[in-house]
């Protein structure tokens, strides 16, 4: 019976188990696509800070006819770095579907594009929620939040400190110094719910091309302008598209920096905190969650029931585990909730926790009868989405489970074996009196 | 006095010899009512038919598994996800524990048949059942020659026929013999006075109410008899004793039936047999009192107890108007009232209007389902006024509600077929009777002989026809006599039999006349017989869950639906939820062992509203309303290929309306657009909309003939597209690329 109450994970879980192994979701193989080799030594800290956290990347130029996502439909890497902005055309069997094959089976990807940014990079960027300024020769200009530096430039390297408020993804550590950044800038639909803005301009940003005079009002202004976005997908793969190629550079993680306005001057910029703590939750050694041991039982009993009565008193625990990059660690939250629903949440309670991955609640089935389901709906900033739902009859009253004898019914029975006894006595007087 | 003791001794031998032949004949309309269904099985093999079997077949495995106390408390949760349905509760348990009985029965004779067979062949066996209650209610009424003859009919009338062939496991199949044995015992109880048969009037009711809903026919049809008795003076014990024991312990018994309850108290459909019960109370007193009081004193009783009891009576309506008028559908369910009223259901409930068989019948399908007892039936009806018993009295009126009812739902022709029967048996027999006994009466040689000899020569003139119609022929004269005799000795209120033997030699018609009239009638029943076995090797032994249609290239043979139970059974998930309307629900549950949103169980209007407004909305509305019900396929019918024209498009508009009587946003007007230009064999028209990419469902399977096609509802998309217009027409020709499953043809 218990075959019956398979748990059902909505959306696309059951794809995302084959792709994350339960036990280690993070990735390891990760291929790496430049445009050209000189880039491995000029980013070599950003490569080297993923080598040392155990991943094996796989340097591989873009056009180069040999390279492929995938063999006998298995896929020989867990995640992919695209950083060549201009390519046209991949080599070998990569096109831009393959890419997003890629990622809808549950694989990560880094995006970074530059002020020359193909179609094929826009055109992936676009697939994922982000579009870059259509203006192909834009570039995120900031005349009053521009990093200061020995020349006067034309303002399009900026020093941005406007982050996404999240643990999750940016570590528990704040980071201090703005983030350098030049490139293209690019805007989210609002009501895309899976992307988020992780990197946004300042309000007196920009986007378009420095070297021009300005005749039309900018397309993109202020705040609506992303630098650097993030993406989790509906089956947790999750995606970080990057304006610029250049913030990943050894260049801009040593460099110096200081806002213009402010008097205070980094000797490092926030760019190699930012990319690694970015780069961790990426490649999902943070805010991984998972559910276990999903049980119900009746209270006082041990066993799973197929079915329950209505009014039945019943407990509900599962366990939450976060990955920590090496181990599952017991998830601490309390606005966990689980929901006995059928239409509608009949029951929605907050789970009690014991601080250790174990929570917990009891609750009183309600007096409807019908198939129910257990869910829980976890989703929030930064962690990936929890959807557990758990089938489950709830049957009435068999015929023998009502009460049988009710007080207000006495009248009742009083008169109708009154009733018989008059008869009784009726019958034997008219019969036998004469 | 020896003369006559001689005749004595001759009438017994002769009664004798009839109740032996009388006994053959019977068992031989038995067997020819079991195996005139059996073409169904012959022809296409032994399965369960149409759409209800299946659940009832599907509730008989459950019960022979899981014994009466787990089906009484039966919760079925893959039924009308998410609600579930209580079927213990709202199921007409009489079929199944029938079924359920002759199953236990033959295993515990060791005699290992599987349910399915058993439940295939409940119908067949039934059938002679009902033909031999049929033969003892016109028994009653008119002799056993007129039993015989009605008997003869039932068993091969096309009505029954079309709900009773072998497979056709619905109610209908074991409730027409209740309602035919109820009658019976009614009238039995009314010929006799006996309480024994009343009490089994009332355990026959409570087999009926088991049954099937029809059962309120019975508990209307009987008060109107008794008023009519009572109003025509015939007021007698005997009447009483047949009345009000099935009232009281019949409304016990019933209200025992999960699925009536306390109906059996509250709904108007069973008022009238308490109005009726307290009436002949009300005369039962008259009479009695009238039998004590000397005639001046019963002038004023009378006057006394008319004024109060028509106080009583006014009050009694006022309190039942008040309680039925405070009720929404004042008290009468939607089908009971679109008897009353047969434009009701197609005004305000479309979900019974869309029904098929809840639509009034065409003229045609009168002379398809009885043939020539059409014909016959005003002449039963006369042969009943002469004279008119109790009995005869309530088979007109039983005929005269029976033809009102069937001609608002061609499903109730069903209970007409029985009526039909007995009228015609009547009527067939009176005929015979009197040809035969002009024939008789004018053989010169043969005048002064006994009956048997006049009985043989009308037979000879017979014999090539039809063995069993001989048979009744040869034996009618006879029989007569002695339901004759019988009725001496019971009924003194018959006429003196001397005079109606006078009557006789008067009511002689001439000899040629006879002989050609007799010679009519033959030929008429045999084309009945034709018309009958012609209706249950062609128009009515189809299962409808296997299709053939011939033409020039031979027998073509559509398993389509099988097929896709088949699949859903073998390729889905034990708890996926499948959609599709409502027709298919129980074939769905019981074949493909899979959950359904809706089934024809209609109990909720509501949820098959949803489900028609999923089928009449836009794929993306579609597809939420699907998700929201967990459904991971959807099973659409499809006619238009090889030209099958009960398909989900020809039921589309009643989706539509059904839908937009709960949800208002679906217009009917909204769907009737004639844009087409794609070609839809069945009904012969241009498709509107062609060569569309669906975008939220994907078709997973396709029968072999189209007929039945699945598709999968598609998850939601995995990431969401950003606006960029440039791109978009780049990425239109990748996403296209991406799109699988190109149709194959299946020829």
């Amino acid at each position: 019976m218990s075959k019956k109450l398979i748990v059902l994970f909505l959306g696309l879980i059951p794809l995302l188990c084959t792709c994350f192994s339960p036990d280690t979701p993070s990735d390891r193989r990760v291929l790496v696509l430049l445009d050209d080799f000189a880039i491995k030594s000029s980013h070599s800290i950003f490569f080297n800070n993923l080598k040392s956290r155990g991943f094996d990347l796989d340097f591989k130029l873009a056009h180069d006819p040999t390279i492929s996502l995938q063999r006998y439909g298995q896929y020989l890497y867990d995640a992919l770095i695209l950083f060549s902005p201009s390519i046209e055309r991949f080599g070998g069997s990569i096109d831009a579907a393959a890419i997003l094959d890629f990622v809808d089976s549950g694989h990560d990807l880094i995006v970074a594009a530059s002020s020359n940014a193909s179609d094929l990079i826009r055109e992936i960027a676009t697939e994922c929620g982000v579009d870059f300024d259509e203006d192909s020769s834009a570039m995120v200009i900031d005349h009053s939040g521009y990093a200061v530096s020995a020349t006067e430039g034309d303002h399009t390297l900026i020093a941005s400190d406007d982050f996404i408020k999240s643990d999750v993804i940016l570590g528990k550590e704040k980071i201090k110094a703005p983030v350098l950044f030049q490139g293209i800038g690019h805007s989210l639909n609002p009501s895309n719910s899976l992307v988020l803005k992780v990197l946004s301009a300042s309000p007196s940003a920009y986007s378009a091309n420095p070297s021009s005079k300005l005749t039309s009002p900018p397309s993109l202004t202020g705040t609506s302008i992303s630098l650097v976005s993030v993406v989790q997908a509906r089956n947790n793969a999750r995606i970080l598209i990057s304006g610029s190629l250049s913030m990943f550079s050894n260049r801009f993680f040593q460099s110096d920096v200081q806002k213009a306005g402010s008097p205070t001057k980094h000797d490092k910029s926030g760019n190699e905190q930012f990319l690694t703590e970015l780069s961790k939750w990426v490649f999902h050694e943070r805010g991984h969650l998972k559910a276990v041991n999903v049980k119900h039982h009746k209270i006082g009993e041990v066993e799973e029931p197929a079915l329950y009565r209505i009014n039945d008193d019943l407990e509900y625990s599962v366990e939450l585990y976060e990955w920590s990059g090496k181990d599952w660690e017991p998830y601490v939250a309390n606005d966990v909730q689980v929901q006995f629903y059928m239409m509608s949440p009949y029951v929605l309670k907050t789970l009690s926790t014991d601080s250790k991955g174990y929570y917990f609640t009891s609750f009183k089935v309600p007096d409807v009868y019908g198939v129910f389901q257990f869910k829980v709906e976890y989703e929030r900033l930064g962690y990936t989405s929890l959807s557990l739902s758990k089938q489950i009859p709830v049957r009435p009253f068999r015929h023998n489970e009502y009460e049988r004898f009710i007080p207000a019914a006495y009248p009742y029975y009083g008169a109708a074996f009154s009733m018989m006894a008059g008869f009784f006595i009726f019958t034997a007087v008219h019969l036998y009196h004469k | 006095m020896a003369a006559s003791d001689a005749h004595k001794g001759d009438v017994s031998m002769r009664n004798a010899f009839g109740s032996v032949l009388a006994f053959l004949i019977l068992l031989l309309i038995g067997v020819l009512a079991f195996s005139i269904r059996l073409f169904s099985v012959i022809k296409y093999e032994s399965v369960i038919h149409e759409f209800d079997p299946y659940f009832n077949y599907r509730v008989t495995q459950f019960l022979t598994k899981n014994g009466i106390y787990d089906f009484w408390n039966w919760f079925d949760d893959r039924t009308w996800y998410p609600l579930g349905r209580v079927i213990g509760g709202t199921v007409y348990p009489g079929l199944t524990l029938t079924a359920g009985t002759l199953y236990w029965l033959l295993n515990s004779l060791n005699i290992p048949l599987s349910v399915e067979t058993v439940c295939v062949f409940t119908a067949p066996i039934f059938s002679a059942f009902a033909s031999w209650a049929t033969y003892l209610l016109t028994k009653e009424v008119k002799g056993v020659g007129a039993g015989l003859t009605a008997a003869a009919l039932l068993a091969m009338v096309p009505s029954y026929i079309s709900r009773s062939v072998a497979g056709s496991y619905d109610n209908e199949a074991v409730a027409i013999f209740a309602l035919i044995f109820t009658f019976y015992l009614y009238l039995k109880t009314l010929n006799t006075g006996s309480l024994f048969y009343a009490t089994l009037n009332s355990l026959s009711y409570f087999y009926m109410v088991c049954s099937w809903g029809g059962y309120t026919f019975i508990i209307n049809l009987i008060p109107m008899h008794v008023l009519l008795c009572i109003v025509t003076g015939r007021y007698s014990s005997r009447l009483y004793i047949a009345y009000a024991p099935l009232v009281v312990l019949g409304t016990l018994l019933a209200a025992l039936v999960p699925v009536v309850g306390f109906n059996a108290v509250m709904t108007s459909e069973h008022f009238a047999s308490f109005l009726v019960f307290i009436i002949i109370h009300v005369v039962a007193l008259v009479y009695y009192i009238k039998g004590i009081l000397s005639p001046k004193m019963f002038k004023v009783a009378l006057a006394l107890v008319v004024s109060v009891g028509l106080a009583v009576c006014f009050a009694m309506v006022a309190v039942l108007i008040a309680l039925v008028a405070s009720s929404p559908t004042k008290g009468w369910s939607g089908r009971s009232l679109s008897l009353l009223d047969p434009t009701y259901a197609s005004k305000y409930i479309p979900i019974i209007a869309s029904v098929s068989e809840h639509q009034p019948p065409t003229w045609p399908s009168y002379f398809m389902d009885i043939n020539v007892l059409a014909f016959l039936i005003p002449a039963g009806i006369i042969a009943c006024f002469s004279p008119l018993s109790d009995a005869s009295s309530f088979v007109v009126l039983y005929i005269v509600l029976s033809v009102y009812f069937s001609g608002v739902m061609v499903r109730l022709m069903l209970v007409l077929a029985p009526a039909a029967c007995i009228l015609s048996g009547i009527a067939l027999s009176q005929a015979f009777d009197v040809f035969t006994r002009s024939i008789k009466f004018q053989l010169p040689s043969l005048s002064d002989h006994s009956h048997i000899d006049a009985g043989d020569a009308s037979s000879e003139n017979v014999v090539l026809d039809d063995t069993i119609k001989t048979d009744k022929s040869e034996d009618t004269p006879k029989e007569r006599t002695t339901k004759r005799s019988k009725k001496k000795e019971k009924e003194p209120v018959e006429k003196p039999p001397s005079k109606s033997q006078l009557k006789k030699r008067l009511s002689v018609l001439p000899f040629e006349a006879s002989i050609v009239a007799v010679f009519l009638l033959v030929l008429l029943v045999a084309f009945y017989v034709v018309h009958c076995v012609w209706a249950a090797a062609e128009a009515y032994s189809a299962p409808s869950i296997v299709l053939t249609s011939h033409s020039n290239d031979g027998l073509h043979v559509f398993d389509d639906f099988r097929e896709a139970y088949a699949w859903l059974s073998h390729n889905t998930d034990v708890d996926d939820k499948v959609a599709s309307w409502w027709d298919y629900g129980y074939q769905t549950t019981a074949m493909a062992n899979r959950t359904v949103i809706v089934d024809n169980n209609t109990w909720n209007n509501t949820h098959i509203a949803t489900v028609g407004t999923a089928m009449s909305s836009p794929e993306k509305a579609a597809w939420e309303i699907f998700h929201s019900l967990d459904v991971k396929y959807v099973l659409v019918v499809f006619g238009g290929l090889v030209g099958y024209p009960s398909d989900d498009i020809n039921k589309f508009l009643w989706m539509v309306r059904i839908g937009g009587g709960v949800f208002p946003h679906i217009k009917e007007p909204d769907y009737l657009r004639d844009d087409g230009k794609a070609f839809d064999r069945v009904r012969r028209t241009e498709i509107g909309k062609k060569y569309f990419k669906l975008t939220h469902f994907e078709e997973v399977f396709t029968t072999h003939h189209w007929m039945v096609r699945i598709y999968k509802l598609k998850p939601p998309k995995n990431r969401i597209r950003g606006k960029n217009k440039r791109s978009k027409s780049k990425t239109s020709s990748t996403t296209t690329s991406k799109r699988k499953g190109t149709r194959r043809n299946p020829f």
